[in-house]
């Protein structure tokens, strides 16, 4: 991917998700992280290479949660839905299931502004899952949140993730993060972004939060940590 | 405020994670003053301010002016009596300020139409903004004074002119506004629309129309304020027809007519304070509920 200003922000990146892997890619701040998943949802066009995704109902979650400020949150969940043409009462119901799947049940009727960041991720999250997408990309969506909701959000992601079985590319420079949710980590390094180590995580799923204390876990930590250093240099 | 004040008063913002309960969703917790607290803090700042004023007033009428000299500024009680509690004076200026208050009402309206379908049209496409646009400034630059002459030429001196001069008055800062509202949805909010590929119909309707709503509110109050001075304005340069409040001032200042002219000048900018205040009433009703007006200062 080379942009119009001759910046190279991704070179040689070659990889495949299929349903039911969750696969995220951890790397330094501007590394070509975020130009990865607006290629892959179609936001931008690649300069070169091939791109195959699966473009209907897409689901995309951004760093921000970009709820609509003049919609409460029952009706920033239906958007998506109502952009897709389903009807009123359907869409209705899928929102409500969708809201009730995040923990925000009881938040139906209040507007963004009167909700904590994690809340309105949750409802960010709540509205991209009414569309059951079968791809699921997950810009940094937690960044922006304190540590403790960063890690139950985690939590419920896999949860997700299981239940729904959607193809998941999640990206992150959260190391413990990226090895607790994910069935396989890429590990990219900066300008141009490349993709220079690979690891699979093997631990099952539902996966407990204590598996954060564990020496495998700490392990594998250690050596995407070093990857990372790496590709950092 | 002191630091303990403000740790009493200030909104307590709830960390929720998991299975978050509504109720705490109003956790904002604020220590109640006592009421006469409040209203002596409210109330009489502006009581005292008032005073000061009509005490300064009676001051210039009778210290400063010697009795053949003041009809130049009557004092308060004066211009109360003649101005407000002659009824004869005070309907004639009633039936004026009305008069105005179509003119106005009609001018705001046409601005309306005009800003929102050109604003719109900017918005849709960037080589019509860049072609439209100057000629806004221009005509925005004109003093109205020097087209005075112009506008009587063609819509002669009557209520037609007035009404164009309310428009010319009114018309800039809801194109800009409304513009600026436009263009302020978020890039990650278009994307979404990209994403599930939305129309432009769409988009302009379910995204940049709603997101603009703040902008357009404060352009209208702005607007709705100049286009009361845009039919005084107007009145006191094209007078066939309806007595305006404009052709009102005139008349009291050429009789000298000192009390009336207070009076006419006190009600002028009454109506322009009202037509203010409803339509922050009209924005808070509106937008109140998702919009912090106190936040972004528009």
């Amino acid at each position: 991917m080379i942009f119009p200003d001759g910046t190279e922000a991704l070179q040689d990146v070659s990889f495949s998700v299929d349903r039911g892997e969750f696969v995220t890619v951890v790397g330094p701040s501007g590394c070509g992280k975020s130009t990865l998943l607006k290629i892959a949802s179609g936001l931008l066009e690649n300069t070169a290479g091939h791109v195959s995704v699966d473009r209907e109902r897409i689901g995309y979650v951004f760093q921000d949660a970009t709820l609509l400020h003049w919609r409460t949150i029952l009706s920033n969940v239906e958007l998506f839905a109502e952009l897709h043409g389903i009807a009123k009462d359907e869409r209705r119901s899928l929102a409500q299931d969708a809201i009730d799947m995040v923990g925000l049940s009881g938040f139906e009727h209040h507007y963004p502004k009167s909700l904590s960041g994690g809340m309105r991720m949750r409802a960010s999250l709540a509205r991209t899952l009414t569309l059951q997408p079968p791809v699921f990309l997950f810009d940094e969506p937690f960044g922006a949140v304190d540590e403790i909701t960063r890690e139950h959000l985690n939590e419920e992601t896999q949860q997700l993730f299981q239940r729904e079985g959607f193809a998941g590319l999640f990206i992150t420079h959260s190391i413990s993060e990226a090895v607790f949710m994910s069935t396989r980590v890429l590990v990219m390094s900066a300008r141009p972004g490349r993709i220079v180590a690979e690891f699979d995580i093997p631990f099952d799923y539902p996966r407990k939060p204590q598996l954060r204390f564990e020496a495998a876990f700490a392990e594998l930590s250690g050596e995407v940590s070093a990857q990372l250093r790496g590709a950092h240099s | 405020m002191t630091t303990q004040e403000a740790a009493e008063t200030g909104a307590i913002e709830s960390p929720l994670v998991g299975g978050a309960d509504p109720s705490t969703m109003h956790a904002g917790v604020y220590r109640e003053k006592s009421r006469p607290r409040v209203l002596a803090e409210t109330v009489l700042p502006p009581l005292v301010m008032g005073a000061l004023i009509a005490g300064l007033w009676y001051s210039v009428s009778y210290g400063v002016l010697d009795e053949r000299r003041r009809f130049l500024l009557r004092p308060p009680h004066q211009v109360i009596e003649v101005g407000f509690l002659d009824w004869d004076n005070f309907s004639e200026i009633l039936s004026g300020l009305w008069s105005s208050t179509r003119v106005a009402m009609i001018g705001l309206a046409i601005a309306i139409t005009i800003g929102f379908a050109l604003a719109t049209l900017m918005s849709q496409a960037k080589v019509v903004e860049r072609a439209v646009f100057p000629f806004m400034v221009t005509l925005q630059a004109i003093p109205i004074l020097a087209i005075v002459p112009l506008i009587s030429f063609w819509f002669g001196t009557g209520q037609k002119s007035r009404v164009v001069v309310c428009v010319i008055i009114s018309l800039f800062p809801i194109i800009v506004n409304t513009l600026f509202g436009l263009q302020s949805a978020e890039r990650g909010m278009h994307d979404l629309f990209t994403l599930h590929r939305a129309s432009r119909l769409t988009r302009l309707r379910k995204l940049m129309f709603p997101a603009a709503m703040p902008a357009i509110f404060a352009g209208l109050r702005i607007s709705a304020g100049l286009s009361v001075i845009g039919a005084i304005v107007g009145d006191f340069f094209f007078g066939l027809g309806d007595v305006g409040i404009g052709q009102l001032l005139r008349k009291y200042a050429n009789n000298l007519n000192g009390e009336q002219l207070l009076a006419a000048v006190i009600m002028s900018s009454a109506l322009g304070v009202t037509v203010f205040l409803i339509f922050g009433w009209i924005q808070t009703a509106a937008i109140g509920k998702w919009h912090d007006t106190s936040d972004s200062g528009i």
